[in-house]
């Protein structure tokens, strides 16, 4: 047994002892380095390790939770304690129940030797090519307002007292540019990135080029007229709008009426051109790994297929209260939370379209490369949207003049209804969680601008 | 502070974190303790107790910042820690100066959060339940969150500052949904401060009706409006405006990193005369006040707009060494395992002598955003975008019809040199700021403001 797994044990043991009917832990250690360059030089260098424990505790239908950086014997004790106490407060809940053990098969290659084979003097370089390569681009490019390469090793593991037990290790390591371009009296901006299990499977250069590019191809912007017609989005903004999607499907926001796709099970709800899956085992996927926040396996679960909503995105609770089995879909932001429903790698089918083709077919209309308010700009609830845009002009099929200051809205589900096609090579892009998609052309958009 | 780190292990730390050389160390020792629950249909669950303990080393030499974090307290580690942060180092060993304890009196706290049952703030959660259902049976949904968090700091650096503070913040939020036929609309509200659990003995029901009445407000609106024209911003989260299209772009890294549309701009006429703006991280109680920095140094109040001249920038230490200028007390980090940057504490334009009803009357046509969701800005273009969460159309010098899905939209430069009256209804409300992957609490704040021309996002032409 790991060292991790004898802490969730011990955790487990000593919530009973304080008073709970069942428990469970889940236990983290994570080791990282992140180096941030400016201007040709390390400005940060920072080694970091954290570790916790966050316990789960019921008392009959009755759940509490309590976490903390102390694993010590006496510390976990005093963390089981508090979640013991935290389960009184809470209400009676006749489907809140501890998961059931499960056979847990493991996910080969989450973890990349080159994290520990790479010096830091070696990441640092990884991260100082990104900034020269956009640097060295183009005389316009004035800039990098940083430059970082980060890197982490986790390791994971969980027990109950109902048996379940399971142990993973998973690295993760990025880079990302933001590329300053100075021209016609204003500066524009452009992020280049690139995600791997370890710095081997970094490509510096094309991350510094494709940040210059991005903020190349933005010079000389302007507002575009307010209109309505088709619209291309790039790989990071039709992943924003997944992940925006994926929230949606989850069991809970549906179960508590805050949901667009709300009573909508096997309705048609987009475009055949659409297809969402989500598959926390896929090997290339930054969020894999063989079970989920509360130790039920990860699987694939397809979620939009032929236009229909096959299913929701489940958790153990959300499943008790549907009367279905967990998806595998529990997730949390480290120890100090509680599990929640939410997507692991969702994937946007590809279709058969280069990107030329895509805006070959959009004709007249906009493609959109980046998009900024997302937060403040969706109503997850209704599906309602209104956010800032910018990206290029598309004309006779072809790209043309850049555009900015803009917005783009309408509503989520009828935008996956427009959806006329999707491009043939998908990329696995940071937000929205952890997501791959293809970009995608939708049939109309209604844009805001001068 | 003793009570995180004793002078002599901080005094051990400091000289292994200069060993190798550098020209500046620090020791950032934190406790962190909390606790949250909601209530959503009607039961209370996500009942969650935190602790945590841990201390973050720095060291500078020359451009570059080397940092290390462990968790726990413990002296062994806080000294392998700062060894790991001089690691990189190969120089000549530097000696921290002694220290010299200095107090900064912490925010006063009159009823510890902790001390007060848990059972009690879960009374008060079913309280906001009860009044948001009682606006009503159109009223659906309703989730609400209470959050209390204790953070105590201690500082010591190798300049001989040795000091501390002890943090403590309480908030409430309200989600309501409401629904009729097939309309759904949500409305929110927040309630926060740097106080103990004395900011929810005066009603904090309140905030659960405001959340309720938006919701219900907005099942009667039409598609919000597209295109240029006069926007009238409401008070308070209103500032949220200024903290995004202003405040950011005053942060002394972006200036130096020339990701900045203020860069070069100090002393010069950015806005109208009538606009004079702050930022106050020493305002009494306020969401984003504290005593001290997260770098020790004292917070204070920046005039950052003069008349409509632009008069200081926002600094951290290191950001002021560069600058040759002394801090302003914003180097700020979210927790142990973040380096301090320069951020904004409370920010707000000081309040004015029009009235919301003039500044509304004069209008033809207009947008009137009572509040925002939220927003986010691209200091370097300038570029910023705010969704509304409440506003409505303003037609022949009234406000008429309330819309859904509108989001605001410009440049920085643009929008702050358009803003033409500014209210004198001021006050404060709370927010989250992110920034550089750290979030930390700011308040915003304004009375009535309004904007020349701006986009509308919606979908009506």
């Amino acid at each position: 047994m790991t060292e991790l797994s004898a802490v969730a044990r011990r955790a487990v043991e000593a919530a009973a002892g304080a008073g709970a009917g069942d428990a469970e832990a889940y236990v983290s250690r994570e080791g990282g380095r992140q180096v941030r360059v400016h201007g040709g030089e390390v400005e940060s260098l920072t080694a970091a390790t954290q570790s916790g424990v966050g316990i789960r505790a019921w008392s009959g239908h009755r759940v509490g939770y309590a976490y903390g950086t102390d694993l010590s014997d006496a510390g976990v004790a005093a963390i089981a304690a508090r979640a013991a106490e935290a389960a009184a407060v809470a209400d009676e809940d006749e489907f809140a129940a501890p998961p059931q053990p499960a056979e847990i098969e493991a996910v080969p290659g989450l973890g990349d030797p080159s994290i520990a084979e790479w010096e830091t003097a070696r990441v640092a370089e990884l991260a100082l090519t990104v900034e020269r390569t956009a640097l060295e681009s183009d005389p316009r490019l004035v800039g990098v307002e940083t430059a970082v390469y980060a890197d982490s090793d986790e390791q994971v593991a969980i027990a109950s007292s109902t048996g379940v037990a399971g142990f993973y290790e998973a690295s993760s390591a990025y880079a990302y540019l933001s590329a300053l371009a100075e021209g016609e009296g204003a500066r524009e901006t452009g992020l280049g990135f690139g995600l791997a299990r370890g710095p081997r499977g970094l490509d510096p250069e094309a991350i510094g080029a494709e940040g210059a590019q991005r903020a190349l191809a933005m010079i000389g912007a302007g507002k575009p007229a307010s209109r309505s017609c088709p619209v291309v989005l790039d790989e990071t903004v039709a992943a924003s709008f997944a992940g925006l999607i994926g929230g949606a499907l989850s069991a809970k926001a549906v179960q508590r009426g805050r949901s667009p796709f709300a009573g909508r099970l096997e309705e048609e709800v987009a475009s055949g051109a659409f297809a969402l899956h989500d598959d926390g085992r896929e090997p290339d996927g930054p969020a894999s790994a063989p079970f989920d926040a509360e130790g039920v396996p990860r699987r694939r679960t397809a979620l939009i297929e032929g236009g229909r909503l096959r299913t929701y995105l489940f958790d153990t609770y959300t499943a008790n209260r549907e009367g279905v089995s967990s998806t595998g879909s529990a997730s949390r932001q480290g120890y100090r939370s509680l599990p929640s429903v939410s997507t692991s790698n969702l994937m946007v089918g590809p279709g058969e379209l280069s990107l030329e083709g895509l805006l070959a077919q959009a004709g007249e209309g906009v493609y959109v490369t980046d998009v900024a308010g997302l937060h403040s700009g969706v109503n997850p609830v209704t599906g309602v949207f209104s956010v800032g845009a910018s990206g290029r002009i598309i004309r006779g099929g072809q790209l043309a003049e850049p555009v900015r200051e803009f917005t783009i809205a309408g509503d989520l589900v009828a935008m996956l209804g427009a959806v006329s096609a999707a491009g043939a090579e998908p990329r696995w892009v940071p937000f929205g969680g952890s997501v791959s998609t293809p970009p995608l052309l939708i049939a109309e958009m209604a844009i805001s601008g001068s | 502070m003793s009570g995180l780190i004793d002078q002599a292990l901080a005094e051990r730390v400091l000289a292994r974190a200069l060993a190798n050389g550098g020209r500046f160390a620090e020791v950032f020792a934190e406790r962190r303790q909390g606790q949250t629950l909601a209530i959503d249909e009607r039961r209370i669950e996500s009942v969650q107790a935190g602790a945590e303990e841990g201390a973050g080393v720095r060291v500078v030499d020359g451009a570059t910042t080397y940092f290390a974090h462990v968790d726990g307290l413990d002296p062994a580690e806080l000294e392998r820690a700062a060894g790991e942060a001089a690691g990189a180092l190969r120089a000549e060993r530097t000696e921290p100066r002694p220290l010299q304890a200095r107090d900064a009196v912490s925010l006063p706290i009159e009823r510890r959060p902790e001390d007060v049952p848990a059972k009690r703030k879960a009374e008060l959660l079913r309280e906001l339940d009860e009044r948001a259902r009682g606006r009503g049976g159109e009223i659906a949904q309703l989730n609400a969150s209470y959050a209390e968090a204790r953070r105590e700091v201690a500082v010591a650096n190798s300049d001989g500052l040795f000091t501390g503070d002890d943090r403590t913040r309480v908030r409430i939020g309200v989600q309501a949904v409401a629904r009729r036929d097939g309309t759904v609309e949500t409305g929110a509200e927040t309630l926060g401060a740097h106080r103990g659990f004395e900011l929810l003995e005066d009603d904090p029901g309140q905030i659960a009706e405001q959340a309720a009445r938006k919701a219900l407000t907005l099942l009667d609106a039409v598609p919000a409006p597209s295109g240029s024209m006069p926007v009238v911003v409401g008070g308070g989260f209103g500032g949220v405006l200024f903290h995004e299209m202003t405040g950011h772009g005053l942060e002394a890294d972006h200036i130096q990193k020339g990701a900045s549309v203020y860069v070069g701009k100090l002393g010069e006429r950015v806005a109208e005369p009538l606009l004079n703006a702050y930022d106050d991280g020493r305002l009494p109680g306020e969401w984003g006040s504290d005593a001290i920095d997260d770098e020790g140094q004292p917070t204070q109040k920046t005039k950052v707009i003069e008349d409509g001249r632009l008069t200081s920038y926002l600094y951290d230490r290191l950001t002021a060494e560069r600058d040759g200028v002394a801090s302003t007390g914003n180097g700020r980090r979210e927790s142990f395992r973040h380096l301090p940057i320069p951020r904004m504490t409370n920010t707000y334009i000081a309040p004015g002598d029009a009235t919301p009803e003039a500044m509304i009357a004069d209008l033809d046509r207009g947008f009137y955003a009572v509040s925002f969701g939220g927003g986010q800005v691209d200091p370097a273009t300038g570029d910023f975008v705010f969704g509304v969460s409440e506003g409505y159309l303003i037609e022949n010098g009234e406000v008429t019809s309330p819309c859904r899905g509108a989001t605001l939209i410009g440049n920085c430069l643009e929008a702050l040199a358009a803003i033409d009256a500014v209210g004198d209804d001021f006050f404060m409300k709370t927010g989250i700021c992110g920034k550089g992957g750290q979030k930390v609490p700011v308040g915003t704040g304004q009375g009535h403001v309004r904007v020349r021309a701006m986009t509308v996002g919606g979908t009506e032409r």
